[in-house]
């Protein structure tokens, strides 16, 4: 087990090192920052100054040294756009991106999964019909399509809900939160459907497809030939064996929320990391987007961690001790 | 419960029909099937594959898979009319008075929980007892089928087991409440040889000590001579003879059987493997009319292709056979 973790652990720096070399090569590539600092009027012994403070002059391998202990600390320079420092920009979108991928997920998880249960043990009642009906309208809109209807229908049409922004937020230290105000929460709504919709779908979708599967396995049958009641079949052996392809796809989907909130973002005009990006990517502001794709990788990473370490409780075939499962065999 | 004739038989199949709708057609996989087991008796079933020995099993269990469905026949438990019962009546009967063992016991236990977990369950879904004496009656349950340190190894998961211990396990779990019948679907095909024998000893002796009749469907004709009083033989969906199994074996009527017994059967004889009789088993949907096995019988005549012979009483057992109509009598 522990061994397990410690392993896993040094795979999650070693994938977080790449994606840090990725991110500091756009420093490289992406403009040069002396010229987009300077302006146009600036003497070469300025310049030599500044590439000596921020340390350009040295190696290569030295600046990118400087980079990841800089990064692990948080730092990631000053913004070339806002002129302020990027730890503190992102510090202030992260809780509007969480906050609306965390809703996002619960909703997809809290609706997907009953529905994809339902749909998998009643497979021919109109009710799933009409489920897969509408979760194949899910899958294939576009979700800034999606976004847009939503938007019309019920802030442009009905009035009832907001078509941008967080509303209003309370702040708790340094996290801001929408969860604690009516107009927070109003605000959450349309974004976190926009958001959540498709992976609410995939969710049914891979839900009822494993419990298929495993409605078939013999250990379901010979649960029902042990006449175990259908309540007991149904959720005690047949749910818990699909969860463990539910979990890997929910957790790569949350960590895929977190990353495609780009897009409902710049939809709603919410105050989010996506947002932060996009503007950011149009500017060429580097610092930012090398902070926000070392964000996002870690993100994934944890929550892939966290994915293995619930596969360990799910499943005990994973638990291998061999001390046991030897001397008494046949 | 009535107070049973002393001579009336445990289970009663009699013209039992289970249909699937196809596209194509009905397709009849199980055929006008009767036969009766007393109690403790054991009944061998044998045929080749695709014979319907397992879906006669399970529709037994009321566990035939949609679209099949029992289209005919009843089936008949202590008196009790138990084929149309309701889903919640016949769960309620299921493990409780038949029990099931299925052929593969590396797939037949839920691998994300501790085989104390399924005793537990199923002991506590039939009879009345706390959670203790419930782990108590299994710890004494798996002590029975032969688990050492079963105190230990009530909280170990089903992969922790080899394939044999988990086909005890699998009794075990079939023996929970007691049922007066077991329902046993080549309990040891997918077992290594070397152990096949043990464990089918083991399932008759803890039968017999629980009185419990046993419906054994094998391949294997050395484990029916061993094992089984009666012995069914089944070809496309039809028992084509039914008796005691001395006389089956020694001196077989219907020449399927004949066939099947062409000589001394030994332990490890696969029917599915014999070479004796020409040709397969038709496919459902190519029964010829008449009698099923015509094309493949030595001892064919014209009736054979235009009637179909129904069960004829002969001595201690039946054989679905015009050889046998009318004191035609072993004319061979
Ligand atoms: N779901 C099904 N749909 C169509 N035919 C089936 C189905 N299940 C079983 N059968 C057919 O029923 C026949 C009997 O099957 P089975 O009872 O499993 O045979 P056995 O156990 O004797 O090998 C076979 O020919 C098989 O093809
Ligand atoms: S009825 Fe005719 S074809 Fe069928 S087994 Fe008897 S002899 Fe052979
Ligand atoms: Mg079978």
């Amino acid at each position: 087990m522990i061994a397990f973790i410690v392993r896993r652990l040094l795979q999650s720096v070693v994938v977080m090192l790449v994606v840090g070399f990725v991110a500091f090569s756009l420093f490289a590539y992406v403009g040069d920052p002396i010229t987009i600092m300077l302006g146009q009027d600036f003497t070469e012994l300025d310049a030599a100054r500044i590439r000596r403070d921020l340390g350009l002059d040295q190696p290569f391998f030295v600046q990118f040294a400087h980079f990841v202990v800089n990064a692990v600390q948080g730092h990631f320079g000053i913004s070339y756009r806002l002129a302020r420092p990027v730890d503190q920009l992102i510090a202030e979108r992260l809780p509007a991106t969480l906050e609306l991928s965390f809703v996002a997920a619960s909703l997809a998880l809290a609706l997907g999964l009953p529905m994809g249960v339902y749909t998998g043990l009643h497979r021919d009642s109109w009710l799933s019909r009409v489920m897969l009906t509408l979760s194949l309208v899910g899958v294939s809109l576009p979700t800034f399509l999606i976004g847009i209807l939503l938007i019309l229908f019920f802030s442009v049409i009905l009035g009832w809900l907001p078509s941008f922004g967080r509303g209003t937020t309370v702040h708790l230290g340094w996290w801001t939160t929408g969860f604690l105000t009516t107009s927070g929460l109003k605000a959450l709504i349309l974004p976190s459907i926009t958001l959540g919709l498709f992976q609410m779908t995939l969710i049914m979708r891979l839900v009822r497809a494993e419990m298929l599967e495993v409605l078939r396995t013999d250990y379901v049958k010979f649960a029902r030939a042990r006449g175990l009641p259908n309540r007991a079949v149904h959720f005690g052996h047949a749910l818990k064996n699909t969860l463990v392809p539910v979990i890997t796809i929910t957790g790569l989907q949350l960590g895929a929320l977190i990353a495609f909130a780009i897009i409902t973002e710049t939809v709603f005009q919410w105050p989010g990391m996506g947002l932060l990006f996009i503007q950011s990517v149009s500017f060429a502001d580097v610092p930012v987007m090398a902070a926000y794709l070392c964000l996002v990788a870690f993100f994934f990473v944890v929550i892939n961690l966290i994915v293995d370490l619930l596969y360990y409780a799910v499943d005990p075939r994973l638990r291998i001790d061999r001390a046991v499962s030897g001397g008494h065999t046949v | 419960m009535t107070s049973p004739r002393a001579n009336r038989p445990l289970l009663e199949v009699d013209g039992l029909r289970v249909e699937f709708p196809t596209r194509r057609g009905t397709l009849v996989a199980v055929d006008g099937v009767s036969f009766h087991i007393d109690p403790g008796e054991v009944l061998g079933v044998v045929g080749e594959s695709g014979a319907g020995k397992s879906l006669t099993g399970a529709a037994i269990i009321g566990l035939i898979e949609p679209p099949g469905r029992i289209a005919g026949g009843r089936v008949t438990l202590d008196g009790r009319r138990i084929d149309d019962l309701p889903y919640e009546e016949m769960r309620r009967i299921r493990g409780r008075q038949i029990g099931a063992v299925f052929q593969d016991p590396l797939t037949s236990l839920n691998p994300l929980y501790t085989i104390g977990r399924q005793l537990v369950e199923t002991i506590c879904t039939h009879l009345d007892v706390t959670p203790q004496q419930a782990r108590a009656r299994a710890i004494t349950l798996l002590q029975e089928v032969g688990i050492t340190a079963a105190e230990r190894r009530i909280d170990h998961y089903p992969h922790q087991f080899s394939g044999g211990m988990r086909q005890r396990v699998v009794i075990a779990l079939a023996l929970c409440a007691n049922p007066r019948l077991i329902i046993a679907d080549e309990p040891t095909t997918a077992l290594d040889v070397s152990i096949q024998a043990q464990i089918i000893a083991l399932l008759k002796k803890l039968c017999r000590e629980h009185g419990a009749a046993v419906m054994l469907v094998t391949h294997d004709m050395g484990v029916i001579a061993e094992t089984a009083d009666r012995v069914a033989v089944m070809y496309a969906g039809r028992i084509a003879e039914i008796g005691p199994v001395r006389d089956v074996i020694k001196r077989p009527k219907h020449p399927y059987t004949i066939g099947l017994m062409g000589s001394i059967p030994t332990i490890g004889r696969n029917v599915e493997r014999l070479t004796q009789i020409d040709g397969a088993m038709p496919r459902l949907d190519a029964i010829p009319p008449g009698c099923a096995f015509n094309p493949r019988c030595p001892k064919a005549f014209d009736r054979c292709r235009g009637e179909r012979p129904e069960a004829m009483a002969i001595e201690h057992g039946q054989v679905a056979c015009w050889l046998y109509a009318n004191g035609r009598m072993g004319e061979r």
